[in-house]
């Protein structure tokens, strides 16, 4: 049976590799983000590398009224859907200090957009009885840090949404996997300056379609963060409070 | 465009540049860089000297670039991004039947950087070298993107293959993939007893794929003694090669020392019956045989090593020999030597290929290493051969102008596209390959 996944925030670097690796196992993609110009380019990538079909389509997770193009092309195929959100994004801490106005932005793109638009999707997976839904949270969703909260909280938000989501779903034989990614080398992170256990796109991509496989809830990718923030989560907030981590 | 501060290397990790680098992860980002103050275009850094270095400049590392934007199945025709890694696309279509035309010993190296270089295969030959494969490149060209081709500018189409990056940014190229039989490789390998035996078999050999390994420990009567591979694609199923293991470390210095690297081998060269054998390799094994064992560079120590690699005219294989002997009796060279016959074919004014036999031996860098290497050089350009720039990190600048004739031409060009120099490199300064003498 045909499978395809859309994938949300298609031009992230994450996504372009698991979109290969998809197209590469046989599946058809849409993707779906803000540059068509890039998106047409993967999509050429992805017929070239053994996608059936490889279709393009603008959406910004900041206007809900641009879903309804994507939510159609997913309609129209047969067979298994499936969905992957990378939207995200994280302005510095500092600048949103100083200027507020980026919380809700931040929100819309890590949180709010995403979950609208899966919110919209739901149906159909139901109706089909079938496919996965990955969402990318972040380990910064797990406790609020000094460098990065609001990022932290709008990433936090989506994974208590991803959670009830799969308790939905799960009744009609829909996945859903929140996959917590540390820090990985990507446009997100270039320039920042040493990174703990910065990891490879590539590899993300392979836990990511592990997990997918085997139906895990949650993946911490790599591996590592999984004690790590395990440790770090279970620190009383007394002492939290006064780290710098 | 974020930029970020950092200290990096080539392969043989000698030569070290500090300077910003910038990784464009969408294909306009790269016009906007050089539209506000272009860089030269970097790739997996898999040359060893200083070809892919800018010491206290900027580079753009294109590696991010890297998607097939158009396939056709039925010619093998590709378009693909200058970041694409070789190895990648052996892997992607491999299994359907279709082989990049020419694969340097790692496939690690992106388009862009087997352009800059001309590289050349097992091939060489009877295919030639890449850039000779290609049609036509996408080149980011002060006024644009320009998509440059034999036909529409022939001077700055072979001022760029094996130009090393000096015309700016290669965006995406064009070239026909190989029709194959399949993604395995049927090789036979011969053990060869000395150097007198290694040359006719190299002369006599037909078949598609060749290279020698040879011991440059051995001496005396065993002096050349090494290994003939020959191959041919084929269908069938064997084993996935195995996942690639890494070298966490610098390791200590006494790894490779001389009696280590003398016993390693001769039993690499006896694994082979003397009768020799034919066996049947996943496509990987036979190609980039180095690539299973990630950053094997660092087996050098911290220090680093260099690769010397020539290439003299056939008429001077005595040359060659000579240089075979000095190296042996020195002591110094590693496991890895690379002895080859090489066809005329080259793509560009600045291409390393000619007729002839091509030597490739890797030595730790030490002071006795680069007093061995100059030796080399010097008779590598007597014997009127040439130096490949993508390993130098060594050579002399005089000796550089003496053995690539068409330098002048390929210059013209760079003055032409680049007056202000912005696409230098720590290789072009250091044998001032921007001055016409
Ligand atoms: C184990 C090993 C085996 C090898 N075997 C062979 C072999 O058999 N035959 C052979 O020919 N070579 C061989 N090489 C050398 C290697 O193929 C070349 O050095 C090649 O250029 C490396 O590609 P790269 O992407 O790493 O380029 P880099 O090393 O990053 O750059 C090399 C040059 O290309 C330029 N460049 C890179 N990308 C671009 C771009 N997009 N636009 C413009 N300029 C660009 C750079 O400016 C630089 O001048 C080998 C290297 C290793 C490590
Ligand atoms: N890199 C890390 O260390 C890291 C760690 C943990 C989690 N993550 C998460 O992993 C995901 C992928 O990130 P990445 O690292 O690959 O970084 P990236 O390349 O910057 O990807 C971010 C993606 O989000 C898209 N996006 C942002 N706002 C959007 C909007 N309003 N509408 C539509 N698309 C929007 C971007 O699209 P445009 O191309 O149009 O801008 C881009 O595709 C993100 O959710 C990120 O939070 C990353």
């Amino acid at each position: 049976m045909s499978e395809t996944w859309i994938i949300l925030g298609a031009t992230s670097t994450i996504a372009r590799v698991f979109a290969r690796k998809v197209s590469e196992s046989g599946k058809s993609v849409i993707l779906a983000g803000r540059d068509l110009d890039e998106l047409e380019r993967s999509a050429a990538d992805c017929k070239s590398r053994g996608a059936p079909d490889a279709k393009t389509v603008a959406i910004d997770a900041r206007n809900i009224e641009s879903f309804e193009a994507g939510l159609a092309l997913a309609r129209a195929t047969s067979g298994t859907v499936n969905a992957a959100v990378f939207v995200g994004s994280m302005p510095p801490q500092e600048e949103i200090d100083e200027n507020p106005d980026l919380i809700e932005g931040t929100i819309a793109d890590s949180f709010t957009g995403p979950a609208q638009f899966l919110t919209m999707l739901a149906p159909l997976l139901e109706d089909r009885g079938s496919g996965t839904i990955v969402g990318v949270g972040s380990v910064a969703g797990d406790r609020g840090r000094l460098g990065n909260y609001v990022y932290g909280a709008a990433k936090s938000g989506f994974h208590t949404y991803l959670s009830g989501l799969r308790n939905r779903l799960g009744r009609s034989g829909v996945h859903v996997v929140t996959v917590k990614p540390g820090t990985v080398d990507t446009a997100m992170t270039w320039g920042m300056d040493a990174l703990p256990f910065l990891a490879q796109p590539e590899k993300v991509a392979d836990d990511i379609l592990r997990a997918v496989s085997k139906r895990r809830n949650t993946l911490y990718t790599p591996m590592i963060w999984w004690p790590v923030m395990t440790i770090i989560k279970s620190i009383p907030e007394a002492i939290f409070k006064k780290l710098k981590i | 465009m974020r930029w970020k501060d950092s200290t990096y290397t080539g392969w043989g990790r000698f030569h070290q540049a500090t300077g910003s680098l910038a990784r464009p992860e969408r294909a306009d980002h790269v016009q906007q860089i050089t539209a506000d103050d272009p860089a030269p275009a970097i790739g997996m850094r898999r040359s060893y000297g200083d070809a892919c270095l800018n010491h206290q400049g900027r580079a753009i590392d294109m590696t991010r670039l890297d998607r097939v934007l158009e396939f056709d199945a039925e010619t093998g025709m590709i378009h693909v991004e200058a970041g694409a890694q070789i190895g990648d696309l052996l892997h992607s279509f491999a299994p359907r039947g279709w082989l990049p035309p020419v694969m340097p010993g790692t496939g690690f190296a992106t388009i862009g950087g087997g352009i800059a270089m001309d590289v050349h295969g097992k091939n060489h030959h009877g295919t030639g070298s890449f850039g000779q494969h290609v049609t036509e490149f996408t080149l980011m060209t002060p006024k644009g993107p320009k998509v440059i081709s034999p036909d529409t500018d022939e001077a700055l189409f072979k001022a760029t293959v094996g130009g090393l990056g000096q015309t700016g940014p290669i965006l995406s190229a064009r070239f026909p993939l190989l029709k194959a039989k399949g993604d395995v490789m049927v090789v036979t390998e011969r053990r060869v007893d000395n150097w007198a035996d290694f040359i006719p078999l190299l002369d006599n050999s037909d078949a598609t794929y060749s290279v020698g390994w040879i011991d440059a420990t051995a001496r005396g009567r065993s002096l050349g003694r090494g290994i003939l591979e020959e191959a041919e694609t084929g269908g069938g199923l064997v084993k996935a090669a195995r996942r690639a293991k890494k070298i966490p470390f610098n390791t200590p210095g006494f790894a490779l020392s001389p009696a280590i690297v003398r016993m390693f081998n001769a039993s690499y060269w006896r694994r082979v019956p003397h009768s020799g054998r034919t066996s049947v390799k996943p496509i990987d094994d036979f190609f980039f045989p180095l690539d299973k064992i990630h950053d094997w560079n660092k087996l050098y120590g911290k220090r680093g090593f260099h690769q010397f690699q020539c290439v003299v005219p056939l008429e001077a294989v005595d040359a060659l020999r000579t240089m075979l002997v000095n190296i042996a009796n020195s002591g110094l060279a590693s496991p890895l030597a690379v002895l080859k016959r090489m066809g005329p074919g080259r793509g560009g004014y600045m291409s390393f290929p000619m007729e002839g036999y091509t030597l490739a031996v890797d030595f730790r860098a030490n002071r006795h290493a680069e007093k061995l290497v100059a030796e080399l050089e010097s008779m590598t350009c007597d014997a009127k051969g040439r130096i490949y720039l993508a390993k130098d990190g060594l050579a002399a600048s005089t000796h550089i102008r003496a053995m690539y004739p068409e330098h002048a031409s390929w210059l013209e060009q760079i003055k032409k596209i680049d007056p202000e120099g912005s696409y230098s490199t720590d290789l072009i300064r250091r044998l001032n390959l921007r001055d016409a003498t």
